[in-house]
């Protein structure tokens, strides 16, 4: 039996060209979805797959707008049991503020019966790709951290993470509760099921309303890089064009 | 690739299923020089056609729709990108098990292979499905789907091959020139075209492409919502793309569909979501595709449940899982029907648009005709873009309607269901005298006309079982049988019907006479104050149009034509207006009001309103002359659409009201009625067997069917000349008929009445094809209540066409008795005319 915590992130799902609002302090989402990234999809299908195998609970978490409830439902959808609004009015909050607000409610669902083994995260904020938040929950929590996972087995009592480096791989073991942040590719997750988002939309949330901590980062507006263009030469056209891929393979060092 | 051009015979823009097709259409007809253009990326551009479920089901209750459906599919089964995989329409509801046989009936009348099963053969098809909610099935083999990239690419590649065509992907159009009201340059983001034709192809975008050119292509992007959900263990040993029919959930307005391991399913159910065309997002902006938006998750959750109930075996497993979910955008019109034809602001400037997958390719044959020959095999007309009167073409009345239609694309539409939205813009100058007579108003081109009177309650009483009050809910529905007691009033004494709703062309100047001759078969050269009916021919003979029409000086004709018709026959007269402005066409639709006062007692209401001579002597039958009532001066023409005494009164539109006190208060001792058009439209035409555009006259047909021709062929040109001469020497393939029904008692013993479209069989119950192929059916039905009998119109191959020939109608799955009452063109209902022209 083990109790696991996922925590996620509302963010645009984005075409290839990112257009920003006029005021320059959001992204213009008129086109756009709201979803979770590929990371913390991973992270919700890991915390699922756990609690399959172990039994226990799975509760997912989030810190945004009352909008973000939609991926609470989403996340609910693919087997997370409960779910977590850390509702805030606006904008977005800096990853200490952020994580300030988790750790308040980490220690408030303990307080409420529900001490977490596991803390698993997305390697980092799809939109603003911190790679702090994991981190400093577990500071404050004073609980080990493991970050960019790629396979994560529980052990008697221990977690066991491996992370991709060049060329191998780095093996870490820490007793549980710890936080581990992970990185897509550590499972390939489901699809969402009828049954599921059904039974996932009736699901309450629960609901808390952290106070922001001073200081930190503000954001004072964004900016959109200019846009990187490739160009295209065409080498030729048929059986002539074969030497001159084959002389560019080989400049590339690919043959 | 191609260096890109600066001239071309005909641009068309767009590749879309519409654009290729369009490309191979007009290269097998023999084009030359033409370009497609694109701003997508090809095989697919990220338009509709990219994600659309790409199935077809055959049958509409509409004729065109079926007939440019069934020409499609032949030609993707000729391409090798058809899979037949068999359909199914299932009913939730007792509604819904009727209306599945009256579609049965339209699959008879079009030539359709269908069946009404049972929900246990259902389950037989379809194993996975939940028979124990559904009450019937509605099976067509014939049904499939289509690759529709593909088949837009072979049709691409094969006018390249003919050296036809060049294509040019990523290209953008930035704007059009016209000049002399002609489409004269295509600009681009690669350089401009002068080109002589321009096609727009463009889907959901072509009102933006259109509105370059200052044209108006009415339609507005809407959302499909779409989900697809797999892998599906059913599905595991799946050969190819398809293995089991495709159901329609008609009553929750959704589709399941195999589409190889995965099942799509769709829905027409959810809350109408408009777009407007500016507002798409570019291909950079959007996540997936500017077609494929985010799914809105929560519009969707209702038909997830119902899904779910159809069938749960497939959809209520947890390991199939939803893979691709998108707000589909695809295109709606106001009415319903696609926008086909040249556009009646720029020439030349085509509109194929808000065409499905499933009608593409035969649409496009039928445009590329048009535009070569100017006449198609099959008849688009209802169609036409040039349908639409200005106040059509609003965002207010694009946006309202398509959203009020968005949720019947699976309903059970009665065919004379009222538009519920945007109703009150064209009212007469008689509305607030209707309307305190209780009418209950129907809606033409916009125009509110009374389609009977309330106040005429009472006549129920007076007229009794002569009045064929209707037992069955559905032929009851948009009707009351105080129609038919306000016809049998106008046969008694006289009546008043409201026919502002008709478009009033005039046609003037030195070169009018020539004009008005070459558009119509008839003699028009006729003494002025003389009134002529004839119809219009297009170039292959079929009819165009007919109207009548009023000689009110040698350079002065005026056209009178029907509401629902004007705009597009106002379109055809300026399109043949001579180059050297000897004659102009002017529009007085909104400026005139007309009142039609018909019956025995019409002369001496008349009479006693003016002091002008209303005499048989004085006025003739068939002739038109100013008339002075009261304060009131108007045009009084001594014609008929009901087959009485009467005239139609036409009047400044402000003085209308006037008119109408005047008329009405002279009536009162002779007992005039207000009537509707239910009699207009329906029994007072009927009992004369009086034909209507649309109904009986249409392009496929002929006058020598319709039993129109002249006994001589005037000497003078005029369009379709030709092919009338041609068709008046064989014998027809068919000839239009009058039938009455001999029995209207169902096994249930309640008694019905067909109400038009429906398959006329023979006495063994199979259906009847003349030499061309054409089914026979009901063209029109209703009420006879002078003659007491409920009548058919219906064309008829020559071994049938004959007074006194016994055949059958089915109607909901009954078959009744019918007898050919008469062969042609002579009416039912005093059949000399003696009361029109006493």
């Amino acid at each position: 039996m083990m109790n696991v915590l996922v925590c996620i992130k509302r963010v645009p799902a984005t075409g290839s060209r990112i257009t920003l609002t006029p005021d320059e302090q959001e992204i213009d989402a008129r086109y756009l979805n709201f979803t979770f990234s590929p990371h913390e999809e991973c992270a919700v299908e890991e915390a699922v797959r756990l609690i399959e195998a172990h039994g226990g609970t799975s509760v997912v978490l989030t810190l945004g707008p009352d909008a973000a409830t939609d991926i609470l439902v989403d996340a609910m959808t693919l087997g997370m049991e409960r779910a977590v609004l850390l509702e805030t009015e606006s904008g977005d909050w800096d990853p200490g503020a952020t994580a300030a607000a988790i750790v308040e409610a980490v220690r408030a669902q303990q307080a409420a019966g529900t001490a977490f083994d596991l803390i698993l995260m997305g390697n980092e904020a799809a939109d603003t790709g911190d790679y702090q938040v994991g981190i400093r929950v577990a500071h404050v929590l004073g609980l080990p951290c493991v970050t960019g996972v790629k396979e994560l087995k529980i052990d008697n009592g221990n977690a066991v993470a491996r992370r991709e480096v060049k060329g191998g791989w780095e093996v870490f073991e820490a007793p549980l509760p710890a936080v581990v942040t992970v990185k897509e590719g550590i499972n390939l997750p489901r699809y969402p099921s009828l049954r599921g988002r059904l039974t996932a939309k009736k699901k309450p949330i629960e609901r808390m309303k952290p106070q922001r901590a001073h200081g930190g980062l503000e954001k004072v507006r964004f900016k959109v890089p200019p846009e990187q263009t490739s160009v295209a030469e065409v080498l030729g056209k048929g059986a002539e064009a074969a030497p001159l891929a084959v002389d560019l393979l080989q400049r590339l060092g690919v043959l | 690739m191609d260096t890109f051009p600066r001239h071309a015979r005909v641009v068309i823009i767009g590749a879309g299923i519409v654009g290729n097709s369009m490309a191979y259409h007009l290269a097998k007809l023999g084009w030359k020089d033409i370009v497609l253009l694109d701003k997508g990326p090809l095989p697919n551009p990220g338009g509709s056609t990219g994600h659309a479920s790409n199935f077809i089901y055959l049958t509409d209750h509409s004729k065109e729709m079926t007939k440019f459906t069934l020409d499609s599919v032949r030609q993707y089964k000729e391409l090798g990108v058809f899979t037949q995989s068999g359909g199914l329409e299932v009913a939730r509801t007792p509604q819904r098990v009727e209306e599945l046989k009256r579609r049965i009936t339209s699959s008879k009348s079009w030539g359709i292979d269908a069946e009404v099963v049972s929900p246990a053969e259902v389950k037989k098809l379809v194993p996975f499905i939940n028979e124990k909610i559904i009450l019937s099935g509605f099976h067509t083999p014939g049904i499939g789907v289509v690759d529709s990239l593909r088949a837009g690419t072979l049709m691409r590649e094969t006018a390249q091959k003919q050296g036809a065509l060049t294509v040019f992907a990523g290209t953008e159009i930035r704007g059009m020139d016209v000049a002399n009201g002609r489409v004269k340059t295509v600009r681009t983001d690669r350089g401009d075209i002068d080109a002589e034709y321009v096609v727009v192809c463009c889907g959901i975008w072509s009102p933006r492409i259109a509105r370059m050119a200052g044209a108006s292509i009415p339609l507005t992007p809407a959302v499909h919502q779409m989900i697809s959900v797999g892998p599906v263990p059913q599905f595991a040993d799946t050969v190819g793309e398809i293995k089991f029919p495709i159901v329609r959930d008609m009553d929750t307005n959704m589709y399941e569909r195999q589409h190889g391991f995965d099942m799509e399913v769709g829905s027409y159910a959810h809350r109408p979501i408009l777009m407007e065309p500016d507002r798409i997002p570019s291909i950079k902006e959007s996540a997936l595709s500017p077609t494929e938006l985010p799914f809105t998750k929560e519009d969707f959750d209702l038909q997830l449940e119902q899904a779910l109930e159809l069938m749960p075996d497939i959809l209520g497993n947890e390991k199939v899982g939803i893979r691709y979910a998108i707000n589909g955008l695809l295109s709606l019109t106001p009415d319903g029907f696609p926008l086909l034809g040249e556009t009646p602001e720029v020439k030349n400037l085509w509109s194929a648009a808000a065409i499905w997958i499933k009608e593409a390719p035969g649409i496009a044959r039928a445009v590329s005709e048009w535009m070569t020959t100017g006449a198609s095999e099959i008849d688009p007309t209802g169609s036409d873009v040039s349908r639409f009167y200005d106040h059509h073409k609003t965002k207010t009345h694009v946006q309202a309607r398509s959203a009020e239609g968005f949720n019947k694309t699976y309903g059970i539409v009665h065919p004379r269901e009222q538009w519920l939205t945007n109703r009150n813009v064209r009212l007469s100058p008689f509305y607030e005298r209707e309307k305190a007579l209780g009418a209950v108003f129907f809606e033409t081109a916009g125009w509110e006309r009374p389609n009977w009177y309330e106040s005429n309650n009472k006549l129920l009483a007076e007229y009794g079982d002569r009045a064929l009050p209707r037992a069955a809910e559905w032929e009851s529905r948009w009707w009351s049988p105080i129609i038919n007691a306000e016809h049998l009033a106008m046969r008694e004494r006289v009546a008043m019907v409201d026919l502002s709703a008709f478009a009033v062309l005039d046609v003037t100047g030195p070169g009018a006479l020539h004009l008005i001759q070459y558009m119509c078969p008839n003699q028009m050269d006729v003494p002025v104050g003389r009134v002529v009916y004839t119809q219009i021919l297009d170039v292959a003979g079929g009819i165009k149009a007919d109207v009548t029409v009023m000689r009110l000086g040698p350079d002065h004709f005026r056209m009178v034509d029907g509401g629902f018709d004007g705009m597009r026959d106002k379109k055809w007269l300026i399109d043949h207006l001579p180059a050297d402005g000897s004659a102009q066409v002017s529009d007085l639709s909104s400026a005139l009001a007309t009142i039609g006062v018909w019956g025995p007692r019409a002369r001496d209401l008349a009479q006693s309103a003016t002091e002008d001579d209303m005499s048989n002597a004085g006025f003739p039958y068939g002739t038109c002359r100013w008339v002075t009532f009261g304060p009131v001066r108007a045009l009084a023409s001594r014609i008929s659409y009901v087959g009485e005494l009467g005239w139609e009164i036409y009047m400044p539109f402000e003085q209308g009201a006037r008119l109408w006190d005047t008329l009405w208060d002279a009536g009162q001792k002779f007992g005039v009625v207000p009537a509707g058009i239910g009699v207009y439209g329906t029994t007072g035409r009927l009992e004369k067997s009086y034909r209507l555009y649309g109904n009986e006259l249409e392009l496929e047909y002929n006058l020598v069917e319709a039993g129109l021709a002249r006994p001589q062929v005037k000497s003078q040109d005029f369009i379709g000349k030709a092919a009338y001469l041609k068709q008046r020497e064989s014998k027809p393939a068919a000839t239009l008929c009058t039938l009455t029904v001999d029995d209207n008692t169902s096994k249930s013993g309640i008694k019905r009445y067909p109400q038009g479209r429906e398959p006329i069989l023979t006495l063994d119950g199979k259906p009847i094809e003349d030499a061309h192929g054409r089914r026979s059916f009901v063209t029109s039905a209703g009420s006879g209540p002078s003659v007491g009998k409920s009548i058919l119109l219906a064309y008829l191959p020559p071994d049938y066409a004959k007074a006194g020939t016994k055949l059958l109608v089915e109607y909901f799955g009954e078959h009744y008795p019918v007898m050919v009452a008469v062969a042609g063109n002579a009416p039912l209902f005093d059949p000399e005319n003696k009361r029109m022209k006493m």
